[in-house]
């Protein structure tokens, strides 16, 4: 454990740092599950909620700008309490994007709802479920300062990136079978992207948990699995004429 | 064009007819380089320094952090060999400048002093005139020979300290006349007039205000191109402001050595950390 400072105050700012980012995450983790259940269960009551909820997330990302720059000017902190706060500055819009995905889920959810149910209704919240998990994960792994947990996190998006390029065949699949299915299709195809960028989000996040514990980058390119970017389907001959 | 630059320019701008800093010495680097091994230093049986070794890059900015009583005030006073003016100090270990073992029985310590010369703690003018603060050196290390020469050496030395165009018309006042950052810089100025190659500042700002300050920090950081300049500082900030290498001292031990980015954003060792940091008990 470190040292404490000789300024006891500065500690209890840095304390308080991380506990405006342990509420934003909180925050953040809960928006994404109520999205993810909203869309699956068509609750469309939930998705308003998560809908109004967005602001609240925006207050704390403002909260952390504030005190990053207060103590930057006041306490001059060097070393590893510098890191401590550009860590918190990095993280924080982050978590605040997160919630902006998490909104346009629910937004998304009041769409699809309003039509028949498709299939891909069942493999996205599963998908969304993953993702919530790694936020829950590199958040922990954020609070406990534990670079091995958060490079964990770090290691495990390839499965998320997996789910979404089988994803993104089925949905075509759907789409050329009955064009009735392009609405509801296209809708759960941003939401499977938003949900697949929330994966590469918590990535980042672990990669400046590693920087404000090792100061260091983690230096490495983490695998990338990404062949829906490049993926065609073709329609069958028939329909293709 | 600073002052500066016109002097780097060379001699055919400022007339230099003795060789006090040659045309050559003053178009290419200086070939300075202090290392220093396994040095320890006793006052009577008390050990102040431990064991330091460290190697100085010429014509960089290197500062000494540390808290207080951890040596580094004495290290840098072993550079001039200050120290040997105190009976009970005792130096063991090789300080070699060029190559050159300064605690050598052939090394004369008052040239020592010309080739490494000292900005102290609290501006300490000659209680002369400005004009004299700076000719006085040149003087008895027999660089000069005649009024011109002298003349010559006052503004370019004080022109190199940055206090030329503030006491240009008053040379004949005093030197405790100036305000307390003036002083300092005039100081500095003594201390280049004898051409030294390396010059040892400690604690040159503590008794300035932000202002009087931020001009030694620009001073230092333009001086740098012609001299290797050590600074011993309390303040983190001025030495992560002025330095390229940083050395922090503890209990008279130098616990870490580098540069000053790596020191002060991710230092190696625990103890450098927690200093720096604000978290030592």
């Amino acid at each position: 454990m470190v040292q404490k400072h000789t300024v006891k105050a500065f500690d209890d700012e840095l304390k308080q740092l991380a506990d405006i980012i342990a509420r934003m995450g909180g925050l953040t983790e809960s928006q994404l599950g109520e999205a993810i259940e909203a869309l699956a269960q068509r609750d469309n009551a939930r998705a308003e909620a998560v809908v109004l909820a967005d602001a609240r997330i925006d207050v704390l990302e403002h909260e952390v700008d504030e005190m990053g720059v207060r103590l930057i000017a006041l306490r001059q902190p060097m070393a590893a309490d510098l890191r401590v706060i550009i860590a918190a500055l990095k993280i924080a819009p982050i978590l605040e994007r997160i919630g902006d995905y998490a909104k346009n889920i629910a937004k998304r959810s009041l769409a699809i709802s309003r039509v028949a149910p498709v299939r891909p209704l069942f493999t996205v919240p599963r998908m969304g479920r993953m993702a919530r998990e790694m936020i829950k994960d590199v958040l922990d792994a954020y609070a406990a300062v534990d670079v091995a947990a958060s490079r964990a996190v770090w290691e495990r998006d390839h499965e998320l990136d997996e789910m979404y390029d089988s994803l993104f065949r089925e949905l075509l699949t759907y789409m050329i079978e009955d064009p009735r299915n392009i609405s509801p299709c296209t809708h759960l195809l941003f939401v499977a992207k938003n949900i697949e960028r929330i994966g590469d989000l918590a990535t980042n996040i672990a990669e400046i948990i590693h920087f404000q514990v090792e100061g260091r980058t983690i230096g490495e390119n983490r695998p990338k699995v990404d062949e829906a970017s490049t993926t065609v389907v073709s329609a069958p001959a028939e329909l293709g004429g | 064009m600073s002052e500066n630059a016109i002097l780097r320019a060379g001699p055919s701008r400022v007339v230099a007819p003795v060789p006090i800093v040659s045309a050559a010495a003053q178009t290419q680097p200086h070939r300075v380089n202090i290392a220093a091994s396994h040095v320890d230093v006793f006052y009577a049986a008390k050990q102040a320094i431990v064991d330091v070794s460290i190697d100085i890059g010429e014509h960089q900015v290197t500062a000494f952090i540390g808290p207080s009583g951890c040596g580094k005030s004495t290290f840098l006073r072993c550079l001039n060999r200050m120290n040997d003016t105190i009976p009970i100090c005792r130096v063991t270990g090789r300080i070699a400048i060029d190559g050159e073992d300064i605690y050598d029985p052939g090394m004369d310590p008052v040239q020592l002093r010309a080739r490494v010369g000292m900005v102290f703690q609290k501006p300490n003018p000659f209680p002369k005139a400005i004009y004299e603060n700076v000719a006085y050196g040149p003087r008895i290390h027999g660089m000069i020979g005649n009024r011109a020469e002298a003349d010559e050496i006052v503004e370019r030395s004080l022109r190199a300290a940055a206090l030329w165009d503030e006491v240009k018309d008053r040379l004949d006042e005093p030197g405790t006349s100036l305000s307390g950052g003036q002083q300092q810089r005039l100081c500095i100025a003594r201390a280049i007039a004898v051409s030294p190659e390396v010059i040892l500042m400690d604690e040159p700002c503590s008794a300035l205000d932000p202002i009087a300050t931020a001009r030694i920090e620009e001073l230092i950081d333009e001086l740098r191109q012609n001299y290797t300049i050590i600074i011993v500082t309390h303040s983190m900030q001025q030495a992560a402001r002025v330095s390229q290498r940083t050395a922090f001292f503890h209990l008279g031990v130098l616990v870490e050595a580098g540069d000053t980015e790596t020191i002060f954003t991710n230092p190696r060792d625990g103890r450098t950390q927690d200093y720096i940091t604000g978290r030592f008990g």
